[in-house]
C-alpha cells in the first residue's frame, strides 16, 4: 500500500510524542482502541486554567503508520485551541489533511475518539476539583 | 560491503527464477514452441520430450514415479484438484474430510465450498507450537472419512507437521492423505513413500522456477488414487487435467526441481545458519520478542517473530527498504490479523506485531546484518511511542485491562 507523503512525514517525524503527568488536574488523558484490534492511542492535553486554552498535547500510539500520523496531527491541531474548539475537530478533517484511503478511515475515527476522551477526562477532573474545593470551604 | 537495496526477504511469497532455469525455458518460447499434444510432427515431439523430462525431474525430487505427476497451473489448482477430485470420486464411500485451521486458503476455502455441497469438514485446531495433535486426528476419523488434508510446512510460520505420522495413521485407517507441500518441497527432504502421502501439491515459483506452473502428485499404487477432474477438455495429463501444457513453464519447473535436489542439503544448512544468526541477533538487541511456532519443527529458511508492543505495519514502514511480510491486519483489507497466528493462541495483539522473514538462495549475511540492525532501531523507536510499552513498563498487566472498543 502506498502512503501519502504527509503520512510518511508524520511517521518519520512524529510531533509531540510523550506523556504528561496523568495526576495533574489540568491534564486530560484519553486512551482508546484495543491491542487486539491493532490500534491503541493515548492522547493527552494540558489546559491553561487561566485562559482555558490547550497549552500542550502529547500522544503515544500503537498502530499502523496512518494511526501514528492521525494522532500526531491531532496533537498539532490541539495546541492553541480552546477545549470547545478541540471538540469540533472531526475525523474527516484528519482524513482530508492526510489523504487517508478508505481502509484507514478507522485511524482518524480513533484519533477523534482520543481527543474526545482526553477532553472528557479533563472536564471530569475539573468538576471533581470544583466539588472538592466547595466541600473544603469552611462553613462557619 | 554495502548491501544492495531493497533487500528481498520474502521467499515464502515467491522466489526469483534461477538463471539456470531461465536458460532451459527460453527455447520453448521460440524455436521449440510446439504443442506437447501434437503427436504427428517434430515440433510436438520436442515439446513432449521436454515435458516428460521435467516430469521425471519433479518425480525424482519427491521419490515418485513420473507417471504420478500431473502438471497444473500452480498449487492452488493442485489443492483444488486433489480435494474436489477425491470428494467427487469417493462420494459413495463417504463425505467427511479432515483438515486443520492453519491450512492455506486454497485448502480451507476449497473445503468450505464442499461443505456447501453437503460434505462434512473437520478443522483440527493446532497446539501452541503450530502442529496438530495426532490423537485429535485419530479421534476425528470416522467410517465416512475419505480424505485427510494437512499441509507439510506452513507458509507463515514455517512449522512442519508430523507428516510421516499422519501418513501412517491415514494408511492404517484406509483414508487418503493429501498434503499441500508447496513450502517444503525442494527445501527439506520430502519423499512420498517414506511419508506415505497419496497426493501432494507443489508449485514451481516457490522453488526458483516460474510462476503459473505447479504439479499434483497422485499415487498410482498402494492405493491407486482416482480423481474426478475439475477442468474438462482434451483429456491431457491422463484425463486429470485438460488444457494445453505450459511447456516452457514445465521445462523450467523440471530444471528448478533438479537444482533443488542437488543443492538442498547445502542450501538448507546455509539458510538455517543465517536464520539462526538473524534470530540470535534480534534477541540480543531487543527484549520481549517471541518466535511464533515450533523452532524445532520448522523450515530452515523461515523465521516469524512477534515484536511485542509494536504494530506490524508501522514496523514494515520503518524498514521500507526490506521486503518482508506481516501478520498484521493492516497489511490486508480484511482488518483481521493472521488466522494462523491467532490459531496458535498467542493473542491478537502479538499477531498484529508479527513479521515473517523468508530467506532464500540469494540471501547473504550482510543482508541479515542490515535487517537486524535496522529492525532493532525501528522497534526501539516505535516502542518509545507505544502506549502499550509504557503501560507494561509501569507494571500494568495488559491482558487484564479494560479496553475501550466500540
Amino acid at each position: 500500500m502506498a502512503y501519502s507523503e504527509k503520512v510518511i512525514e508524520h511517521y518519520e517525524h512524529p510531533r509531540n510524542v510523550g506523556s504528561l503527568p496523568k495526576e495533574d488536574p489540568n491534564v486530560g488523558t484519553g486512551l482508546v482502541g484495543a491491542p487486539e484490534c491493532g490500534d491503541v492511542m493515548k492522547l493527552q492535553v494540558k489546559v491553561n486554567p487561566a485562559t482555558g486554552i490547550i497549552d500542550d498535547a502529547k500522544f503515544k500510539t500503537f498502530g499502523c503508520g496512518s494511526a501514528i500520523a492521525s494522532s500526531s496531527l491531532a496533537t498539532e491541531w490541539l495546541k492553541g485551541k480552546t477545549v470547545d474548539e478541540a471538540l469540533a475537530i472531526k475525523n474527516t478533517d484528519i482524513v482530508n489533511e492526510l489523504s487517508l484511503p478508505p481502509v484507514k478511515i478507522h485511524c482518524s475515527v480513533l484519533a477523534e475518539d482520543a481527543i474526545k476522551a482526553a477532553i472528557s477526562d479533563y472536564k471530569k477532573k475539573q468538576k471533581s476539583a470544583a466539588t472538592a474545593a466547595k466541600e473544603e470551604q469552611p462553613t462557619a | 560491503m554495502a548491501v544492495k537495496l531493497p533487500i528481498y526477504m520474502d521467499y515464502h511469497a515467491t522466489t526469483p527464477v534461477d538463471p539456470r532455469v531461465v536458460e532451459v525455458m527460453v527455447p520453448y518460447f521460440t524455436t521449440h514452441f510446439g504443442n506437447a499434444a501434437s503427436r504427428n510432427h517434430p515440433f510436438g515431439w520436442e515439446a513432449e520430450e521436454a515435458v516428460e523430462k521435467a516430469r521425471k525431474q519433479v518425480a525424482d525430487l519427491i521419490g515418485a514415479n513420473p507417471k504420478e505427476i500431473v502438471f497444473t497451473s500452480g498449487a492452488t489448482e493442485s489443492d483444488n484438484l486433489a480435494i474436489k477430485g477425491v470428494a467427487e470420486m469417493y462420494r459413495e464411500k463417504g463425505n467427511h474430510i479432515i483438515t486443520a485451521v492453519t491450512e492455506h486458503k486454497a485448502v480451507i476455502d476449497t473445503c468450505k465450498r464442499l461443505e456447501k455441497d453437503g460434505y462434512r469438514v473437520t478443522y483440527l485446531p493446532v497446539q501452541k507450537d503450530g502442529r496438530i495433535s495426532l490423537d485429535e486426528l485419530k479421534a476425528a476419523i470416522t467410517d465416512k472419512t475419505i480424505l485427510i488434508t494437512i499441509m507439510t510446512a506452513n507458509n507463515e510460520i514455517g512449522v512442519i507437521q508430523p507428516i510421516a505420522e499422519i501418513g501412517a495413521i491415514a494408511k492404517e485407517k484406509g483414508v487418503l492423505f493429501h498434503t499441500d507441500a508447496v513450502q517444503a518441497v525442494g527445501k527439506v527432504p520430502f519423499n512420498v513413500n517414506d511419508l506415505k502421502v497419496d497426493l501432494a501439491s507443489m508449485s514451481a515459483h516457490k522453488m526458483y522456477g516460474p510462476k503459473g506452473v505447479g504439479a499434483l502428485y497422485v499415487r498410482r499404487r498402494n492405493p491407486r488414487v482416482l480423481l474426478a477432474p475439475i477442468i474438462d477438455g482434451g483429456g491431457h495429463e491422463r484425463g486429470m487435467r485438460s488444457g494445453t501444457l505450459n511447456v516452457p513453464g514445465i521445462a523450467g519447473f523440471g530444471k528448478a526441481a533438479e537444482l533443488c535436489k542437488q543443492e538442498m542439503a547445502a542450501e538448507s544448512t546455509r539458510l538455517s545458519g543465517l536464520r539462526d544468526y538473524l534470530n540470535d541477533k534480534l534477541h540480543k538487541s531487543l527484549d520481549e520478542i517471541y518466535v511464533n511456532g515450533s523452532v524445532e519443527h520448522r523450515l530452515p529458511h523461515n523465521l516469524n517473530i512477534s515484536f511485542a508492543y509494536v504494530e506490524g505495519e508501522s514496523l514494515l514502514m520503518g524498514i521500507n527498504d526490506v521486503a518482508v511480510s506481516s501478520g498484521s491486519a493492516c497489511t490486508s483489507a480484511s482488518l483481521e490479523p493472521s488466522y494462523v497466528l491467532k490459531a496458535l493462541g498467542a493473542g491478537d495483539d502479538l499477531a498484529h506485531s508479527s513479521i515473517r522473514f523468508g530467506l532464500g538462495r540469494w540471501s547473504t549475511k550482510e543482508e541479515v546484518d542490515y535487517v537486524a540492525d535496522k529492525l532493532a532501531n525501528v522497534v526501539t523507536r516505535l516502542r518509545e511511542m507505544s502506549p502499550l510499552y509504557e503501560l507494561a513498563k509501569e507494571g500494568v498487566d495488559l491482558s487484564t485491562m479494560q479496553w475501550q472498543t466500540d
